[in-house]
């Protein structure tokens, strides 16, 4: 059995004062990370405070895109989708769509890489596809 | 006087019996709990000096519903707010009122409407609100309570090799309890055929591992020792409570447990008792993964153990180690306002008492207990534990 996961259009990221300089990276086509410059560690969602030591001392790298599923689901019904986290290779795990895959082949473990698609706003969304 | 054992008592419970409130407000329904919980308790609304609600209730916290009931004693008032766990948690922050002098009888209600009102409580995208920071990393990717609960399930059947035959074992359970409870809204005994052949909702997750939406609500009177001493109902004395409370960890994901794991051991510390020593408890069950989850977490069986542990019967009761959810529980009984932390003590208390129907209640009710999750397992979510004790 195959079952191609629908093209959603995802909804555009509301954006904040704190998280601009993130969606404006999603614009040039930059997935970034949090990185808390007190103790060199990464983090996402990424956001100007870090959840590591509640200083302002963070700022923004961009990740390499390439990662795992550490977990997923299919969102089944006329449309179905893959919600899934990955395992980025730098560390952090992100919430995700697997997108343009078989949903009935996907597992725990597959590589997938980063692709942009765009959203219903002016910011396109971070997604990842099978490597 | 007879001597009591306990820092507070829970004297009064009540669940309301609808399933579907079309011709009563949210505020009715809280009204009417708390009358219920009362008159249970054999107490009057001019006792109540304490009053604990959470996010169903409508208005400013608690503002409006004080206002709608008429209490004027209330010197103490508590809104905390985790999801379906919020009255677990608030059983033990009564209980510490009543320690610190602050209240003498506490009042804690839960209402709502879900089911009248049409909503898709686990399908649908829901935001929690305007300027919550993490929306904007998840909204686009329409995460829904189901996908989420459903991406715990899949690293726990990764991880430790729990399979979808072992999660139905959680639904059989519960919906061999539900046939003798009147108002369950789903009282028919299914298999664990039914369950995985029931349709897909999120991988792996079928329809039959999802609790039911309904509406109603159920309150609790948490009284001080002197005045349960005066009371003609069973003492239920609450001997342990733990609260605890994980989210995404800065992107440090780790699916395979709940915030049970801490909450847990605080009440079980508390109470001075193993996990051996419960013979009856309320899970909170708003999928049949998260009574996996909690299982494992409270200590009931190891890490990553709780599908062998359930399968064949394990939960139910007469039957299994651990009898759970003897009312059905929120996969087939009832799951007012989308959250089930009030029912899971209200049950516990059945049991406590010997009140629960004769074919599901649990002999020499000892020791009980009940745990609340709130929140989505794979984001955010805290879980309140309580320990009750029959004297």
């Amino acid at each position: 059995m195959a079952t191609q996961a629908f093209d959603r259009t995802p909804q555009c990221p509301g954006e904040t004062p704190d998280n601009k300089v993130v969606l404006e990276g999603y614009k040039a086509g930059k997935f970034l990370l949090g990185k808390c410059k007190d103790t060199g560690k990464l983090f996402h969602y990424p956001r100007h405070v870090s959840p590591f030591t509640l200083s302002n001392n963070v700022e923004f790298v961009e990740a390499r895109g390439t990662g795992e599923i550490y977990s997923y689901s299919v969102a089944r019904g006329k449309e179905p989708f893959c919600v899934a986290y990955v395992k980025l290779d730098e560390g952090p795990t992100v919430l995700t769509n697997i997108i343009e895959c078989d949903l009935d082949a996907l597992k725990v473990g597959l590589k997938v890489k980063l692709k942009f698609r765009n959203s219903d706003g002016d910011v396109p969304v971070p997604m990842f596809v099978l490597a | 006087m007879p001597p009591m054992k306990n820092p507070a008592y829970i004297v009064g419970a009540f669940e309301h019996p609808t399933r579907k409130a079309e011709d009563k407000s949210t505020a009715q329904l809280h009204a009417e709990v708390a009358y219920g919980a009362l008159q249970d308790a054999g107490l009057t609304a001019s006792d109540i000096d304490g009053y604990f609600c959470a996010g169903d209730a409508p208005g400013m916290g608690g503002l409006s519903m004080l206002d709608y009931m008429g209490l004027t004693k209330i010197r103490h008032y508590d809104t905390t707010e985790s999801g379906g766990s919020s009255y677990v948690i608030h059983v033990g922050h009564a209980v510490e009122a009543i320690i610190a002098g602050k209240c003498n009888v506490a009042l804690i209600t839960l209402a709502g409407r879900p089911r009248a009102e049409g909503m898709q409580t686990g399908t649908a995208v829901r935001s929690t609100g305007v300027g919550v920071p993490d929306e904007p990393f998840e909204l686009p990717y329409a995460r829904t309570i189901a996908t989420m609960h459903a991406n715990v399930a899949s690293r726990h059947m990764y991880e430790f090799g729990t399979t979808s035959e072992q999660l139905a074992w959680v639904k059989v359970a519960a919906s061999t309890h539900a046939q003798y409870n009147p108002h369950a809204m789903l009282p028919k005994v299914v298999t664990v055929e039914d369950v995985v052949n029931s349709p897909m909702v999120a991988d792996p997750l079928h329809r039959l591992d999802c609790c039911v939406i309904s509406d109603g609500g159920g309150a609790l009177i948490v009284a001080r020792p002197e005045i349960a001493a005066t009371l003609k109902r069973p003492k239920v004395g609450v001997k342990g409570w733990g609260e605890a409370y994980k989210h995404q960890n800065a992107g440090g994901i780790d699916l395979t447990y709940s915030a049970a794991a801490f909450s847990g051991p605080m009440a079980f510390g508390k109470a001075g008792v193993k996990p051996a020593d419960i013979k009856y408890a309320s899970i909170y069950d708003s999928f049949t993964i998260s009574v996996i989850l909690q299982l494992e977490d409270l200590g009931f069986c190891e890490k990553g153990k709780a599908g062998a542990f359930v399968q064949d019967g394990g939960l139910i009761s007469g039957v299994g180690k651990l009898p759970f959810n003897t009312d059905g529980g929120g996969l087939c009984n009832n799951h007012p306002s989308n959250r089930g932390g009030m029912t899971k003590v209200i049950e516990a208390v059945r049991q406590s008492r010997g009140e629960a129907h004769p074919k599901v209640q649990v002999p020499n009710p000892d020791l009980v207990l009940a745990n609340g999750k709130g929140g989505s397992l794979g984001t955010r979510h805290g879980c309140g534990t309580v320990i009750l004790e029959r004297e």
